[in-house]
């Protein structure tokens, strides 16, 4: 290799790392790179990775629906900072008010962006349970990703529970273009809720659908798996999951149910034998590792609480 | 009062000692606090502990999957020439806020040879077995676990059911197939539904902490005759699962009573199992 090329790839590198220092800086706020997946929808798909420093929270899929009056969006991402860079992809498209937050269940992911959207004017808008599960829930979540995404980060976050609380079905009028929420039985979490847009057919699922991204059992495995069969009914030509590509609705279901499944029919054959917890985090699930992303982050977590659910059938 | 003033002035010269000490200030990292002396004085009220490498052992994993339940068995390994007996094992997770997590006293002649259950992990730490045999002398081992958060972690992920279950109690009973149990040992597993708030979980709104409310007593008896008894602290995770390898003695039935902070109390009887599950 000559010296000048070399020398260029230094150069390539340290500007690599200015123009991230700056970004980080907060000096400049990128918009979010967002694709219009329907006429008015639009989408940004998080990155596969666990929320660190570096992808700034930035995993799960986010997005906003415009109206002819207002804006609707839906989940604010794992950071201030990514709030407040979906806020200047909307800034860029249109420059009607947001008049509702939609979170479709409160894990950091899709909730610790709320603060950027706190006006005096927005509603923000979630499951009855979403209040209650961010109370108990939110000091652990500001600890816990503290040593993953560091203090900067963390230290803009404040939790903005919903104030328009969905009990089985709400719709929000955007002018023109209404958006029917709806609640739904502890399945990945206590706090689920899907925003379905009927003149695109276009649902979003939040974490009740995972495609490619292992799904997380953090509510009831049996709910979950009891609620698919409902959910599978929505009228919806496509969905955008909590994690994954927007996919053909309902077809986007099946390999989630195949993995929740196999997993459900593992730990009872585990707990039937009597195999203690610690045997039975590492073996339930095994045949599905190489079908998921994030498959050794998750799968024994997992195992773990639907095996302390199962127990007690 | 006066113990604890001594502990402090020995605190305050060994920071001193470090600072004067060129070299060990700057470059090397401090070792991070370790709680197990003071813990032997405060709970064994600095009592001579042997090495307990070949009478006990503790299995739990390097690295938690989930940091409030964590799997841990304490294994009772005294060689067959040994006529003493374990009484006692006390469970300590040194960096949790309280350390004690449980206390087993063993039935004199149950022939419990391992015991298992789930805590709550709040930081990368020490975990300590200390066991009280029949002749009075105390016996410790340790592992080390990476965790963290456990005892602050959320309670019920379906807050509502939790409420609604409290106080349910399941038994269940299975044959020991391994190889080396040919002593006709059998294995019983007691699971309680109770949040076991550790009072360490924080109410965001409110500010306020979830009080503790935890399962502190729990009995079992084989026939008339008691075969385990634990103490139980805030670190036992939600639900509490108590499981041991014990011998048999033609018993007809068990019976368990639990107690809580509240003082609510739990009760249940099993009839004895005597084929495999």
């Amino acid at each position: 290799m000559t010296n000048i090329l070399r020398r260029l790839m230094l150069f390539a590198a340290l500007a690599t790392i200015g123009m991230q220092a700056s970004a980080r800086a907060g000096q400049s706020i990128q918009p979010l790179q967002v694709d219009e997946i329907a006429p008015g929808i639009f989408v940004h798909i998080g990155v596969m990775e666990l929320m660190t420093r570096d992808n700034e929270g930035a995993i799960a899929n986010i997005g906003f629906v415009i109206g002819n009056d207002a804006v609707a969006v839906i989940d604010t991402g794992g950071s201030v900072r990514e709030g407040k860079q979906l806020l200047a992809s909307i800034r860029n498209l249109t420059e009607k008010p947001i008049r509702y937050v939609v979170n479709t269940h409160g894990h950091p992911d899709h909730i610790f962006g709320n603060a950027a959207f706190v006006d005096g004017g927005t509603i923000f808008v979630g499951n009855k349970n979403l209040p209650r599960g961010l109370a108990t829930r939110a000091q652990f979540y500001l600890d816990g990703f503290r040593r993953t995404m560091g203090d900067e980060l963390i230290s803009e976050v404040s939790i903005i529970p919903p104030t328009e609380l969905v009990d089985g079905e709400l719709t929000l009028d955007l002018g023109g273009r209404s958006l029917l929420l709806r609640t739904w039985p502890v399945a990945h979490s206590d706090s689920d809720l899907t925003v379905l847009d009927p003149a695109s057919g276009t649902l979003f699922g939040g974490d009740l659908v995972f495609l490619e991204h292992i799904p997380v059992v953090d509510g009831s495995i049996r709910g979950w798996l009891s609620t698919l069969d409902q959910l599978a009914k929505v009228p919806a030509q496509r969905v955008v999951p909590g994690h994954g590509p927007v996919s053909n609705w309902p077809a986007a279901l099946a390999d989630e149910r195949r993995y929740l499944e196999k997993l459900a029919e593992d730990i009872r054959a585990l707990i039937a034998r009597g195999a203690p917890l610690a045997v039975a985090a590492q073996t339930a699930g095994a045949s599905e590792r190489s079908r998921w992303k994030l498959f050794d982050d998750y799968n024994a977590r997992n195992a773990t609480a639907v095996l302390s659910e199962l127990e007690w059938e | 009062m006066a113990r604890a003033i001594v502990r402090l002035l020995c605190l305050v010269t060994l920071v001193a000692a470090t600072q004067l000490t060129p070299g060990l200030s700057s470059a090397a990292t401090p070792e991070p606090y370790d709680p197990w002396p003071g813990l032997v004085q405060d709970l064994f009220n600095n009592r001579a502990m042997e090495d307990g490498a070949g009478l006990v052992a503790i299995d739990m994993p390097y690295r938690a999957e989930d940091a409030a339940i964590v799997p841990v068995t304490l294994r009772i390994t005294l060689p067959a020439g040994d006529s003493r007996h374990v009484s006692a094992i006390t469970l300590v997770v040194d960096q949790n806020p309280a350390p004690i997590a449980a206390r087993f006293e063993l039935g004199a002649d149950s022939g419990i040879s391992s015991i298992s259950t789930r805590v709550r992990v709040n930081n990368y730490t020490d975990v300590h077995a200390v066991a009280e045999l029949s002749d009075g002398r105390l016996y410790v081992v340790k592992t080390y676990v990476k965790a963290s958060g456990g005892c602050s972690a959320p309670a019920a992920k379906n807050i509502d059911e939790a409420k609604n279950k409290i106080g349910q109690m399941r038994f269940r009973q299975f044959a020991r197939t391994d190889a080396g149990l040919d002593n006709g040992a059998r294995e019983a597993q007691i699971m309680i539904r109770h949040p076991n708030n550790s009072g360490l979980q924080m109410d965001q709104l409110t500010h306020l902490y979830i009080p503790a409310f935890f399962v502190n007593e729990l009995r079992v008896w084989q026939d008339d005759k008691p075969l385990l008894s634990m103490e139980g602290g805030i670190s036992i995770s939600e639900d509490p699962n108590i499981r041991f390898t014990f011998v048999p003695k033609d018993a007809k039935r068990f019976r368990v009573e639990a107690k809580d902070t509240d003082g609510h109390l739990f009760q249940g009887e099993w009839p004895a199992e005597t084929s495999a599950m």
